[in-house]
Order: C-alpha cells, then sequence, then structure tokens
C-alpha cells in the first residue's frame, strides 16, 4: 500500500456517489417491485373481476365458512356507508350474494370508490367476485342513496384451516384521488 | 494497490505543512483537518445528547404518575418523537463518526481524511439541520408528534412542520453519506504501506462496514420520505389508498432503511469494544479474523429482516416464518462476537480503569437486549410485545448501554491521547456506576411493563402501572443527573490534570499509541512502516 493520489479517490468518490444514487432511485423502485411482489403471491387482495358465465357452482353443503363485511370510512368522509347484513354462513362453491348501504351527506354530486380487502390473505385466491361495486366508480347525485350489490362465490379449494374469511372496503370519496387510481 | 507513488510525499498537503492551526473561530469553521473536525462532531454530539436527554426527562416526568400532570398529550408525543430523531442522528450517530474522524486516519497511518474538503461540508450541514429539525417545535401546530418511525397517513397530520422535517432528514442523510464516501476512500486508499486490510485494528473494520451500510440505506430513507413530500403536497399517492398507494408500503421502505440503521449504531460500537477490551485484558483479541467475517455477515443479514417490525401488518404466514428465521439467525454472528470478547478476558492480567469497566457493562448489558429482540423476533410472540413497553425495554438496551456506553468507553479511553492530560478516574468511575445503576432502574422495569401489556408513545396509562413507572422514572433522573458529570469529567480533563504518557496504558495496540499525547495538528505526514 503505497500513499494513493488524488486520482484513486477521485474513481472511488465517484463510484461510491453512483452507489448512493442507485440506492435512492432503488427507494423508489420498492414501489412497483412490493406491488408486484404482492400481486404474484396473493399478498394483496387485487380487483379482479370473475366472469360470471364461466362460473359453475358445485356447493359443498358439508362445509360452511363466515363471511364478515365491513366498511370503512376515512375521517371526515362525506358518505354514509355500510353492509347491510355484517355476516354470512356460506358453503363454498355456490354463489351469493349481498349490499352495501352508501349516502351522500352532502348537496352536490361526488364520485366514490372502494378498494377492497380480503383478510386472512390465504383466502385472497379463493374469494372470487362476479359483481362488485369496487370494479367501478360509483356516481352519486346530490344526498343520493342506493344500495350496491357484490356477488361472490367461495371457492371450494380454500384451504381448510380457514373457516372465517372478513371482506371489508374501505370507501374514498374524493373524486380526484379515486380516479387517479384507475 | 501497490503502484508506485510518483509524487513526493511533501507536496501532498501544500501551503500549511507543519502549521499550527489557524486562530479563532476561523479554525472551526473552515478546517479541513480530521482531529478539529472529530472534536466538533464529538462536541456536537455532546450537545444533542443533552438536548434529547431533556425531552426524555419530560417524557419521564410526565410518566412519574398516572395522569396528566404537566405537559399536553401533543407535546408529549412530540417529544417521544423529537427525543429518538436526536438521539439516533444527532447523538450517536455523530458520535461514532467522530471517533472515525479522529481515530481512523491515525489508527491507519495516514496523514488526514481523504477528502478533507469533503469532510467540513458533513459537519457543517448538521447544525442546520438541527436548528430546522428544533425550529418545528416552535412552529404552529408544533413538531411532528408522529414517532421516528413518520407513519402514514398519521405522520400527515403534522402541520407545517412537515417539509422541515423531511428536509432536515435529507440533510442529515446528506452528511453521513458524504461522511461515509469519505471513509471508505480513507480506509481503502490511505493506508500505510504494510497495512493490509486483515492488520486493520477492528475499528476501522467496524466502520468500513458502516460506511457500506450508510450509502445503501440512507438514500433509501430520503426516497421514502420524499414521496411522504409529494404525497402531502403534489397529489402523489405512494402511500394514499384512495389513490391506490398503500401505507404499508412505507414500512417497508422505512424498515428497509431502518434495520440497517440500528447496526450503523452499534457496528462501531463493536469496534470499539475490540479496541479495549484486550488492552484492559492485556492479551490480544481473540479471533480477530472470525469478529471481522461476523461483522459482515450482521451487516449482511441486516438487509433480509426489516419485516420483524412489522409482523401485526398482516403478513402472511411464509412472509412471518422468513422474516423470524433470518432475524434469528443474526443472534449467530452476535453471538460469535460476545464470545470472542469474553475470551479474550480470559486468563487475561485485567485491570478495571473506567473504559474497561464501560466495556464490560456493554458487554453484558447489550447482551440483555439482545436477548429481548429474540424473544421479540419470535412473530407469534411479537403480537403480544409489538408497540409495548418491552419493545421500548429491548431498544434501549442496545442503544442506551450498548451503543452509548461504548462510545463513552471510547472516549475516556481515548481522552488522555486527545488531551495528553490523564482524567480523573475516580471521578470517571463514579460516573460509570451512577451511569450503570441507573440505567438499569430507568430500563429494566419496562420490560415488565411491556409484558403486562402498557403501550408505547401514551402520556398517560392505566394505575396498575403506576409503580414500575415511578421506578423507571427515578432511573431516568439518575441517568440524566449522572451525564452532567461526564461532562464535568470531559471538561476537567480537556482543561489539564496529569501529562499523560505516549502509550497511555500498559499495553494497547496499535498506531494511535506511537504519536504523541496530543498527537501533533498534523500527524503521519511520513507514512509509518508497519511490521
Ligand atoms: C440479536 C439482535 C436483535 C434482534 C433479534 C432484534 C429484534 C427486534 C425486533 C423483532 C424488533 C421489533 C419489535 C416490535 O416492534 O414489536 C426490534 C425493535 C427495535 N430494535 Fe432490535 N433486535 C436486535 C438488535 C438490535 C440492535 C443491535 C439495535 C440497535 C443498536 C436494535 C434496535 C431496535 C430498535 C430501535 C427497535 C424499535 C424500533 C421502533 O419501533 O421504534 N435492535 N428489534
Ligand atoms: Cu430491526
Amino acid at each position: 500500500m503505497t500513499q494513493n493520489t488524488p486520482q484513486d479517490n477521485k474513481a472511488l468518490t465517484l463510484k461510491l456517489v453512483v452507489m448512493t444514487l442507485a440506492m435512492f432511485g432503488f427507494g423508489f423502485a420498492l414501489v412497483p417491485l412490493y406491488s408486484v411482489f404482492c400481486e404474484i403471491t396473493g399478498i394483496r387482495s387485487a380487483i379482479v373481476e370473475t366472469d360470471a358465465s364461466q362460473v359453475i357452482e358445485t356447493p359443498d353443503i358439508d362445509r360452511e365458512v363466515t363471511i364478515e363485511f365491513v366498511a370503512n370510512r376515512i375521517a371526515g368522509a362525506a358518505w354514509e356507508f355500510e353492509p347491510s347484513v355484517t355476516k354470512m354462513k356460506v358453503h363454498p362453491g355456490k354463489l351469493y350474494s349481498t349490499t352495501f348501504f352508501a349516502r351522500n351527506l352532502l348537496d352536490r354530486p361526488i364520485t366514490g370508490l372502494a378498494t377492497p380487502d380480503i383478510k386472512p390473505a390465504a383466502a385472497n385466491k379463493y374469494f372470487q367476485k362476479t359483481e362488485c361495486f369496487c370494479f367501478t366508480e360509483q356516481k352519486f347525485g346530490a344526498s343520493e342513496s342506493r344500495d350496491m350489490p357484490v356477488r361472490f362465490i367461495i371457492d371450494p379449494e380454500l384451504p381448510e384451516h380457514v373457516d372465517t374469511v372478513t371482506l371489508s372496503y374501505t370507501f374514498y370519496s374524493q373524486t380526484e384521488l379515486a380516479s387517479a387510481a384507475r | 494497490m501497490s503502484q508506485v507513488d510518483t509524487h513526493s510525499h511533501t507536496d501532498h498537503h501544500d501551503d500549511h505543512h507543519d502549521h499550527g492551526p489557524a486562530k479563532g473561530l476561523k479554525r472551526w469553521l473552515f478546517t479541513t483537518n480530521h482531529k478539529d473536525i472529530g472534536t466538533m462532531y464529538l462536541i456536537f454530539s455532546l450537545v444533542m445528547f443533552m438536548t434529547g436527554g431533556a425531552m426524555a426527562m419530560v417524557i419521564r416526568a410526565e410518566l412519574f404518575q398516572p395522569g396528566l400532570q404537566l405537559v399536553e398529550p401533543g407535546f408529549f408525543n412530540q417529544m417521544t418523537t423529537m427525543h429518538a430523531l436526536i438521539m439516533v442522528f444527532g447523538a450517536v450517530m455523530p458520535a461514532t463518526v467522530g471517533l472515525a474522524n479522529w481515530m481512523i486516519p491515525i489508527m491507519i497511518g495516514a496523514p488526514d481524511m481523504a477528502l478533507p474538503r469533503m469532510n467540513n461540508w458533513s459537519f457543517w450541514i448538521l447544525p442546520f439541520a438541527f436548528t430546522m429539525l428544533l425550529s418545528t417545535l416552535i412552529m404552529p401546530g408544533g413538531g411532528p408528534a408522529g414517532g421516528w418511525t413518520m407513519y402514514p397517513p398519521l405522520i400527515q397530520q403534522t402541520g407545517v412542520a412537515l417539509p422541515f422535517l423531511i428536509f432536515a432528514i435529507h440533510m442529515m442523510g446528506v452528511s453521513s453519506i458524504m461522511g461515509a464516501i469519505n471513509i471508505v476512500v480513507t480506509i481503502m486508499n490511505m493506508r500505510a504501506p504494510g497495512m493490509t486490510l486483515l492488520k486493520m485494528p477492528l475499528f476501522v473494520w467496524t466502520w468500513l462496514i458502516t460506511a457500506y451500510l450508510l450509502v445503501a440505506v440512507m438514500p433509501v430513507l430520503a426516497g421514502g420520505v420524499t414521496m411522504l413530500l409529494t404525497d402531502q403536497y403534489f397529489g402523489t399517492t405512494f402511500f394514499n389508498a384512495a389513490g391506490g398507494g398503500d401505507p404499508v408500503m412505507f414500512q417497508h421502505i422505512f424498515w428497509f432503511f431502518g434495520h440497517p440503521e440500528v447496526y450503523i449504531m452499534i457496528l462501531p460500537a463493536f469496534g470499539i469494544i475490540s479496541e479495549i477490551i484486550p488492552t484492559f485484558s492485556r492479551k490480544p483479541l481473540f479471533g480477530y479474523e472470525s469478529m471481522v467475517y461476523a461483522t459482515a455477515s450482521i451487516a449482511f443479514l441486516s438487509f433480509i429482516v426489516w419485516a420483524h417490525h412489522m409482523f401485526t401488518v398482516g403478513m402472511p404466514i411464509a412472509g412471518q416464518l422468513f422474516f423470524m428465521f433470518s432475524t434469528m439467525m443474526i443472534a449467530v454472528p452476535t453471538g460469535v462476537k460476545v464470545f470472542n470478547w469474553i475470551s479474550t478476558m480470559w486468563r487475561g492480567a485485567m485491570t478495571f480503569e473506567t473504559p474497561m469497566l464501560f466495556s464490560l457493562a456493554f458487554v453484558f448489558l447489550f447482551t440483555i437486549g439482545g436477548f429481548s429482540g429474540l424473544m421479540l423476533a419470535i412473530a407469534p410472540a411479537d403480537f403480544q410485545y409489538h408497540d409495548t413497553y418491552f419493545v421500548v425495554a429491548h431498544f434501549h438496551y442496545v442503544l442506551v448501554p450498548g451503543a452509548v456506553f461504548a462510545i463513552m468507553a471510547g472516549v475516556y479511553y481515548w481522552l488522555p491521547k486527545w488531551t495528553g492530560n490523564m482524567y480523573d478516574e475516580t471521578l470517571g468511575k463514579v460516573h460509570f456506576w451512577m451511569s450503570t445503576i441507573f440505567v438499569n432502574v430507568l430500563f429494566f422495569p419496562q420490560h415488565f411493563l411491556g409484558l403486562a401489556g402498557m403501550p408505547r408513545r401514551i402520556p398517560d396509562y392505566a394505575t396498575q402501572f403506576a409503580d414500575f413507572n415511578m421506578i423507571s422514572s427515578i432511573g431516568g433522573f439518575g441517568f440524566g443527573l449522572s451525564q452532567l458529570l461526564f461532562i464535568y469529567v470531559v471538561i476537567k480533563c480537556a482543561k489539564g490534570g496529569v501529562k499523560a504518557t505516549d502509550k497511555v496504558w500498559d499495553e494497547p495496540r496499535g498506531l494511535e499509541w506511537t504519536l504523541s499525547s496530543p498527537p501533533p495538528y498534523h500527524s503521519f505526514s511520513v507514512a509509518p512502516e508497519i511490521k
């Protein structure tokens, strides 16, 4: 090891600066990377529509699964939003439908968007929705209220240990933000 | 690294070769001298340690009894948030950088840091960053109060303070990245002839690895907080579910930085302890090479364990298992280190001067923190422990009698070298015993509080937690007061005292002990011979 020259220092410094910038970029790259990862592994509930005509009902009447429905709003949202039933006992392989009720508390029209979440995550792949108000934006006139339908079927392949599945929706009312989602 | 140097050694530092320091304020503002800059880092760190400590006193005073007595809950939350940010970025990190500045060049036989002007910048950014951060306390709406982990959406309820918090973090990041680059370049390019990598003192090794960690993760934190900023002010929705984003994403980004960050704070501490224990055991370090490899494995593993901070976010079982086992794996290289320190002491002719006392306390108490870490790493158990005082007890054991004790051990160990005077050994020992007793009174009861279910970051609590909280607060006040003694000992030593010899200790190893005490302003202008 001899004394360094300024050129050595420059070259190594440059390498480290490039590494710094690359890691700064990597921080941002983590966002799409995580999304892809979560969708491949089924960690995140992808908003996927199951084609109703493709569904063949094969009810497994020996098995009963409890489905819980949960409705969330962010604090201060100008909505009323709740499930019409909070719990249902279902047989895997059979189509069911339920509704969520929403009311616009403002005296002007707004658009909302619901994002679904399914827990436990292991149930994600087996909870198929043939119809859901979360597939499209929901436009509400001034003070309008209505029931919004969800039709779903639990795949009989649902792992044995899952006996309760929670379907929770968060309903966002901010028009601009909701449209940014798609 | 064996290219022949064509320059003569003397034209390296152009005009101020052999000069002493400039006079007055200008010396400190414009200095490019590693010893000056190291001193400034250490003083800055001490000031921040007292500032963050004062906030901890507010926290412990409020928690002395159940009920709200002294401060508003909002202000309490500002105190916990600011305390953590200041201690992590203002006290522990600058202290280890300060030690690196002082010691690395004279441990590897270099005349100075490789990039001395950048060194000046990395230091002088810090006072501005922390002035900015502290100024948020007097802004409308107060300082950030959402915790040092800055999770959205909570942190986005911060008022006007948010952009100041984020810019302050950017500045701290820039400062530590510049510091880290400087350290890597110095270590790679400036070693004296014969100082091969595997001859470097362990403090230099741990800092080399730490510096790489800094370069790898500080930019990721910068990216994360930048996304918070654009979410708040520019309509992006990285972490906003309403726009297709995901708040949990922030936690992933934060902890991808956050877990390596805890090793950024502890690896230099491991290095300091590995210098001190051999000196006072009068034996070479046991298992030098295994220490190097253990440090490297810890650094590598620290990148794949981050989600142990997030067991409760709703991860699939496979994820929980992965992060649980990868986390537990870190205990293996950490165990190697602890056993090596103990083996170094085995049958050594040990003496117990203040630096050694702090190092011994480090080995014991850091290990307690490691064990509570292992308990937290058990995913199913963490559902109970998470966000309770048990976590607070865990990280304070690894950070206070861990990182902070190691830094104090290092200060006592090298203070005679820096100042040329011996510190007051009696007062040093008093400081040690007071700190060690009070730190345990302060943090040990917090384990029980956490196991009994007391949440962290709350200004008030159920009455069944009253007794342990009172004990903990008493420990806190005692620990705080003990540190005033530390300041007194350091100032007294800087002002004068029994002259230190060049070697200072009986049989210290390393190039720093071949220099005079204090070392000349410019040392090793001619590279020393390494045998
Ligand atoms: C064997 C080594 C270690 C293990 C297994 C471990 C494990 C853990 C786990 C599982 C948590 C999350 C607890 C929860 O939030 O529920 C945690 C938190 C923490 N650990 Fe460790 N840890 C270790 C060493 C360290 C070291 C060396 C440091 C720092 C020097 C450290 C600093 C922290 C901090 C600051 C937190 C809390 C962060 C926060 O939520 O604010 N840990 N540790
Ligand atoms: Cu961690």
